[in-house]
């Protein structure tokens, strides 16, 4: 059983919480482009304090309250599950609420949007191609009868067959996996690896019955076949979805070493 | 102004192996060795089509090729055709599913079950190899 300390009356008064750090200054340097205006990015730089748990959204937010309020960035929840605030964070692609200013082990922080997708203003970017291809890999479960059909019952699933797909339903379409990929870079039709996980997702979850139509879907020249398994989508995740994993369970289909 | 726009990395950001893991420089490795031995094959054929131009044209051509220049060129030639095979091998067993990990619970802190040790060794394998096979050919080519 655990044993909890409770603190004398004379030890309280002196364990009050005294900051462990001091506040530490970092310059944030922030990319400011509106492209109906500008003809090229800029950096705005600010002198801005930090603690050891700022992450670099508070850090921005920080700027937007105190310094320059029309700096454009988007976020939601501030904690890794919606998706919205993926961004080149010193020249890579992560969460901007999951990544602290002190792991970051620099003086200088440098934002800019993620590569690959049209920025918007600053740093927010327009996702409708990453959603538009997640629809086209149909991303429901397809068959034929269904739970609400009158004398049907659930769809019993084991945890070992919850264990094929869970780790890919975790996908939030944060977006960094196709910032980070080599092929997505150059070519713009590319579905990406975040639709290509996706498809994956639904086609190893056994009450699925659409493997036929989704390997249709991903079977195309700007398709599966561009992935060239580099990792980077996965090196970037911060979800754990893996989706070079998926891409390449998937082409196992394709390539008839996976039935 | 369309490259700003979209705000594509294009060529440069694809041909960067700084930022992702040896995963990532193991791609740009196996772009560049394939293009490397593509230039090194266009070239073959030309050398070894002299032939049909009769014995001294072929002996011409050789002579071209037995110096230090040359042999520097067949080392790295026999760098990449080894790194290229292996590393080639790694690539299409992954591409069928192969040795890349089992789906299964994330847990922090999300360590992606594609990028294992086994495709990281096969990686350092290959260019331990191309190494070695190089080390062998210098030794080969400009030994007496
Ligand atoms: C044992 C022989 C070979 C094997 C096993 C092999 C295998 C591979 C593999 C797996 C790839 C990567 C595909 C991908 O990234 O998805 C590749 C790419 C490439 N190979 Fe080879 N290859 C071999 C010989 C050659 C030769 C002799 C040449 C040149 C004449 C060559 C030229 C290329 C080129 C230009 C690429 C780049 C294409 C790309 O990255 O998309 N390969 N090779
Ligand atoms: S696969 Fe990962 S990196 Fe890609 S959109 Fe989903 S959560 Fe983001
Ligand atoms: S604000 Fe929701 S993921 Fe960062």
């Amino acid at each position: 059983m655990a044993v909890v300390a409770i603190p004398k009356a004379s030890e309280e008064a002196t364990s009050a919480p005294t900051p462990t750090t001091q506040p530490n200054t970092i310059t944030l340097r922030i990319s400011r482009f509106n492209p109906s205006n500008d003809s090229l990015p800029t950096f705005a730089e600010f002198k801005i304090p930090v603690q050891k748990w700022t992450t670099v959204l508070e850090a921005i937010l920080h700027v937007k309250q105190n310094l320059d309020h029309s700096i454009a960035v988007r976020y939601s929840c501030r904690q890794a599950s919606c998706g919205s605030c993926g961004m080149k964070i010193n020249g890579k692609p992560a969460l901007a609420c999951y990544t602290k200013i002190s792991e970051i082990g620099s003086k200088v922080v440098t934002v800019e949007p993620m590569s690959n997708f049209p920025i918007i203003r600053d740093l927010a970017v327009d996702f409708k191609q990453l959603f538009s291809d997640h629809k086209k890999m149909k991303p429901f479960i397809m068959r034929d009868d269904s739970e609400i059909t009158p004398g049907t019952k659930e769809f019993v699933q084991t945890p070992k067959d919850l264990e094929k797909f869970l780790q890919f339903s975790y996908c939030i379409k944060c977006g960094l996996c196709n910032s980070a990929c080599p092929t997505m870079a150059t070519d713009e039709s590319f579905i990406g690896p975040q639709g290509l996980a996706q498809a994956y997702r639904y086609v190893a979850d056994n009450r699925d019955q659409g493997k036929k139509d989704r390997l249709k879907i991903v079977d195309q020249s700007h398709g599966i076949w561009r992935c060239h398994f580099a990792g980077s989508c996965s090196h970037v995740c911060p979800k754990g979805v893996d989706p070079a994993m998926a891409i390449q369970l998937l082409r196992g289909y394709l390539m008839g070493f996976r039935k | 102004m369309a490259e700003r726009l979209s705000n594509r990395e294009g060529i440069r950001g694809m041909a960067n192996p700084t930022r992702y893991g040896i995963e990532r420089v193991a791609y740009w490795l196996q772009r560049l060795t394939g293009l490397g031995l593509l230039a090194y094959l266009i070239g073959h054929i030309y050398e070894t089509s002299s032939i049909v131009n009769g014995k001294v044209a072929w002996e011409k051509m050789l002579e071209l090729t037995q110096t230090p220049q040359g042999h520097i060129i067949l080392t790295i030639v026999i760098g990449m055709c080894v790194y290229h095979t292996a590393n080639g091998i790694r690539v299409m067993l992954g591409h069928g599913g192969i040795g890349v990990g089992k789906p299964g619970e994330p847990e922090y802190p999300y360590k992606a079950a594609s990028l294992n040790y086994k495709q990281r060794l096969c990686i350092w394998v290959s260019i331990a190899l191309a190494a070695l096979a190089m080390m062998y050919g210098a030794a080969v080519l400009f030994g007496d």
